[in-house]
């Protein structure tokens, strides 16, 4: 194989790398979310019909399912740059793990609040102990106690095993969340979240839909490498192209 | 226009789910900004320290 991939393991050949995609990932963030927003808002109905009757609010939907979606995966994501660093002992992939967290802690925040501004009017409440909104709850809390337990052990090899494994406990959540619609038929249970169906959204919502899904994915990459990128100068500031860096002002 | 911005009734409930997520992510990327900053200044006064050191 003529490209080395392990070459990019290493931080000193990551760090350059992450630089030159982050203003791709930008560049894709900002043209999603345009064709995304302005397809939502634009080019879709006021009011959706049939079973499920709603107004002008439903437009939620367009950052409510990317943030709920984006919480899992990036969760998804971070627990396997941790499980791969506690196999291999690759200093990059933990510091991988790291950098993934405050992101998705923010995009399950953001499932969250925009949840309650939609149920609102569609529910009349804006929180309900309901399966998911609880589970999602919950998955909010791992990320925390991820983030935590990170900064609260002061050696970086241990707070990244310690963390990890406590991510890889967590992990629990994700089917959960999945899973917690336990509501067959809103006739005869009490349960507000319910089964959505890819196939029986119209399709100028679903396209916005999906365009605002792939910004927030290009949005989470281009912030995760730039923390990442900030992880490996601090824990690698001792390294000679650290220093070299350093001295020439810190433009590479 | 203000017909957009009424979205119906419905605009406290709309740009407020809107609002919150627009402010979330522009903190984070001011915040990251602001981080990668700070390490370079400090990296940059901690190599000035060690040619300083190398001279004396």
């Amino acid at each position: 194989m003529a490209l080395n991939w392990f070459r990019f393991a290493s931080p000193a050949a990551f760090y350059p790398l992450a630089g030159r995609l982050i203003p791709l990932f930008w560049v894709l963030t900002v043209l999603a979310l345009a064709l995304g927003l302005y397809w939502g808002f634009f080019e879709t109905a006021d009011r959706l019909g049939g079973g499920n009757p709603q107004k002008e609010y439903y437009r939620i939907i367009f950052i409510h399912v990317p943030s709920a979606w984006m919480s899992m995966w990036l969760y998804v994501v971070m627990v396997s740059w941790a499980a791969i660093g506690l196999v291999f002992n690759t200093r990059l992939s933990f510091m991988m793990a790291k950098a993934i967290a405050p992101t998705g802690a923010i995009f399950t925040f953001l499932a969250l609040w925009t949840g309650a501004f939609w149920g609102r009017p569609s529910w009349g409440t804006y929180w309900d102990w309901d399966p998911r909104l609880t589970s999602e709850l919950a998955l909010f809390f791992m990320y925390i106690g991820y983030i935590a337990l990170h900064s609260a052990i002061d050696d970086a090899r241990r707070a990244d095993r310690a963390s990890a494994l406590l991510a890889i406990v967590g992990l629990v959540m994700v089917p959960v969340i999945f899973w917690s619609i336990n509501c067959p038929d809103p006739n005869q249970c009490a349960a507000l979240h319910q089964r959505s169906n890819l196939t029986t959204i119209e399709g100028n919502i679903l396209f916005a839909m999906l365009t605002m899904t792939f910004a927030f994915w290009m949005y989470s990459f281009a912030t995760s490498l730039m923390r990442l990128r900030s992880i490996i100068l601090m824990r690698e500031s001792e390294s000679l192209w650290v220093r070299e860096l350093a001295t020439i002002g810190g433009r590479a | 226009m203000t017909e957009f911005f009424a979205q119906g009734g419905f605009g406290f409930f709309v740009w407020g789910a809107y609002g919150m997520v627009a402010l979330v992510l522009l903190v984070e990327i001011l915040q990251l900004r602001a981080q990668r900053r700070t390490i370079l200044a400090r990296l940059g006064r901690l190599s000035r320290m060690r040619d300083f050191g190398a001279r004396e």
